[in-house]
């Protein structure tokens, strides 16, 4: 049975060009650049000094506070500098610079090529690895894994839910990902199921990578408990709330977790590294990055150590396009142009996405015809037409009480208005200053 | 007839007499006691309701202002002091008298001295522009010209000046009610202390990036050198994350600063072309100072003509 939320969404063109192409590994730069802050919540401290050698794998910052995440070096050099370096959000972030000199990893990170199917770790060690390792979801959130595995007292999972389903056009990693390294795969999925106690699993996958489900499908065989669940093609599916109403039936609160309703999500990015972290001792320190555009030369998927300048993604790929307009961060839905392309990639990073100049400027702004499309097509079931005006006239009571905060910002609204009103841009500002309001009303 | 007629009569009547008690009683039992002191407060302020007080328009400060015990910490930017002096007198308060402000923009990248890196295809409004990232050029600090702050400016104190892409305040329009500090989303207003003729003297950059980046992205940036910060007389310099600060109120307009500075980015503005030695001072700096703003010129002038001499 194909399966899909129920609420909303839209169905972009795919453009889903590098999904023939494999993964490549981009040889290790020059130099890299490691941002301190990869993950949501405080940014890591820095443990080591300028001038310090480091070996590949070894941390180099530690998770301040509960939500935070370790870091660690992707290449090994010696670290030239503690400065800022500019981020994808635009600004500049703390980040430590490394120097390459050869590639030495760490002694105990296991190296060879083959599949380590029996776990050894208990539950609690798994989740020790995991926090340690710095593994951070990979859809796109970057929120820290082991805060996500450890369940607070009362709470009850009994949905674990992997997403595969990377409905952001243009973006293939997690589909390369999926078709070379499935058993891999599989193993995470069950590291997943014993650190939750569970003995059953759902890979969720839209149906327009067929290769990958029917790949998935014939290993799940040899690991029970493991369904996969082909999805119809909408956008947006892979956000949380969407892929467990898609999968599970069931809606999640306003305001709540998905542990409100006994479910977690991690992304087949994630569960790669969570094994890579628990099997091979390997913390995060590469991932997949598409790198793609209808004008770039060699599509690709790219296996890339964290820090990397963009810019070597690009040439990895056959160079700058000479049309190009844009370059984003990230899918097309979701992702966010790039001042210039020296900025790092991060863990967060799951695309470079070349568009043209004629696809990647702004229309003119018409008034609102009332059609009620964006309604429509809200996953979250909001008003965006009558949320920007609220945003764009202050008025942040009404805002808080027409749910802006449910907004899970994935853009459908601004794809779909005929008028090409910047609904989201007003929404996500909106947001911003609802929430400052919201937390400042929390403190005493 | 005439029964229809007089019955009508008597039931309107009597219902009227009803109603009449009805509502004596309730006006009496739910009799909300309002001071006619605030109407006489509210006519006195100046209007404007634009919130510059920190209450939700004139109204509003005037409840406060009659409630308050002291007026120490209620102030109209607006109005001014001879407001504050009339209300104090209106209810027989003492006045905290506070010295008159004007918005300044700390920043002075205009398109010539901040090269663009990039072009901002977006919604064109700051607060958007700056949620998304840092802007046009590599100075994250700098001001993003969209004019948030020309949009909340109240008294027409502030446009647009097409050359430079920057806003410019009109002194004298401007109330100090401090909507543009609020609606700049990068904090690059604040309120100075308003000297006469407007003079100001200020660190016209919030960059607090290194010297060398902040110099390449912009080059009128504060590079974080200090060398004003060592030459004030007034300890009314301090330096912080690479950046130099005027303290407004300790300054006291010594123009020694400006000199130093490798950059020029502390603006001297309304100054008389200064002359070699201090003691040369033009003729109408001697002049006696004009009511109204005495606290600030008697230290301007005895500073300026050489006695340096604290607040």
């Amino acid at each position: 049975m194909i399966r899909t939320f129920n609420k909303g969404g839209v169905h972009p063109h795919e453009n889903k060009i590098s999904a023939r192409s494999g993964i490549q590994g981009l040889p290790v730069p020059g130099s890299v650049a490691i941002i301190l802050s990869q993950h949501l919540g405080a940014p890591a401290k820095p443990v080591v000094n300028r001038g310090d050698e480091v070996k590949t794998g070894q941390i180099i910052a530690k998770g301040d506070g509960f939500i935070s995440s370790n870091v660690h070096a992707s290449v090994s050099g010696k670290v030239i500098k503690i400065d800022v370096a500019d981020d994808v959000s635009g600004y500049k972030r703390p980040a430590v610079f490394i120097e390459v000199s050869g590639d030495e990893w760490l002694d105990n990170i296991i190296r060879d090529g083959s599949v380590d199917r029996e776990i050894k770790l208990n539950g609690t060690e798994i989740i020790n690895r995991i926090s340690e390792s710095g593994i951070v979801g990979l859809g796109g959130a970057t929120f820290p894994s082991h805060v996500k595995l450890t369940i607070p007292r009362g709470k009850k999972v009994d949905n674990l839910i992997i997403n595969g389903v990377e409905c952001e056009p243009f973006l293939t990693a997690d589909h390369a990902l999926m078709l070379e390294k499935g058993e891999e795969l599989m193993v995470g999925v069950k590291i997943l199921m014993k650190a939750l106690n569970l003995n059953k699993a759902v890979i969720g996958i839209e149906n327009n990578k067929p290769d990958a489900i029917q790949h998935l499908q014939s290993l799940s065989a040899q690991y029970g408990g493991i369904q996969i669940q082909p999805l119809k093609v909408k956008y947006p599916q892979g956000g949380e709330k969407q892929l467990i109403k898609a999968i599970t039936g069931r809606e999640i609160p306003s305001g709540g977790l998905p542990m409100d309703v006994g479910a977690l999500v991690f992304n087949v990015g994630s569960v790669f590294s969570i094994y890579e972290a628990v099997q091979k001792n390997k913390p995060l320190f590469e991932r997949i990055v598409t790198v793609t555009g209808r004008s770039v030369s060699k599509p690709s998927n790219l296996r890339v150590r964290i820090g990397t300048p963009v810019s070597a993604l690009i040439e990895a790929a056959g160079g700058l396009p000479s049309d190009t307009g844009k370059i984003i961060c990230g899918g097309p839905m979701m992702g966010k142009a790039l001042s210039n392309t020296e900025i790092p990639v991060v863990k967060g990073t799951s695309g470079i996405l070349m568009l043209p100049d004629s696809e990647s400027r702004r229309h003119k702004i018409l008034p609102c015809v009332r059609c009620g499309k964006c309604v429509d097509v809200c996953p979250m079931g909001l008003e965006p037409y009558l949320l920007m005006p609220l945003s764009q006239h202050d008025h942040f009571d009404a805002l808080e009480r027409a749910h802006v905060m449910d907004c899970i910002e994935c853009g459908s609204c601004s794809y779909i208005c005929p008028a090409r009103r910047p609904l989201l841009d007003y929404i996500r500002l909106a947001k911003a200053n609802v929430g400052k309001i919201i937390r400042t009303r929390r403190k005493p | 007839m005439t029964a229809a007629i007089l019955y009508t009569i008597i039931i309107l009547t009597s219902l009227g007499i009803v109603a009449a008690f009805v509502l004596y009683f309730v006006a009496q039992r739910f009799k909300v006691y309002e001071d006619p002191k605030i109407d006489l407060v509210e006519a006195v302020l100046p209007g404007a309701n634009c919130g510059g007080c920190g209450f939700a328009g004139c109204r509003n400060f005037a409840e406060q202002l009659v409630k308050a015990e002291t007026l120490d910490d209620l102030y109209c930017p607006v109005g001014g002091k001879e407001t504050m002096e009339k209300i104090a007198a209106l209810l027989g308060k003492e006045v905290v008298s506070q010295d008159s402000r004007v918005a300044v923009l700390r920043c002075n990248g205009a398109c010539e001295y901040r090269p663009r890196t990039n072009v901002y295809d977006g919604v064109a409004t700051c607060s958007i522009a700056a949620a998304l990232y840092g802007g046009e050029t590599g100075c994250q600090y700098g001001c993003l010209g969209f004019g948030d702050c020309v949009e909340a400016c109240k008294f027409d104190a502030l446009h647009m000046d097409q050359e430079t892409g920057l806003p410019v305040v009109n002194d004298e329009n401007c109330t100090a009610c401090g909507a543009c500090v609020k609606a700049c989303p990068k904090d690059l207003f604040e309120l100075r202390k308003r000297w006469k003729g407007n003079r100001k003297i200020y660190v016209a950059c919030m960059n607090e990036d290194k010297g060398g980046i902040a110099r390449k992205n912009c080059s009128v940036a504060c590079i974080g050198c200090a060398k004003c910060f060592k030459v004030c007389p007034h300890d009314a310099i301090t330096m912080k994350n690479n950046l130099a600060f005027i303290d407004s109120d300790k300054c006291k307009l010594c123009r020694k600063c400006a000199p130093e500075c490798p950059t020029n980015c502390i603006l001297e503005i309304g100054f008389p072309v200064k002359k070699p030695r201090p003691e040369n001072l033009p003729e109408e700096q001697n002049k006696p100072v004009e009511p109204g703003i005495e606290p600030a010129d008697t230290t301007a002038k005895n500073t300026i003509s050489g006695k340096e001499e604290k607040q």
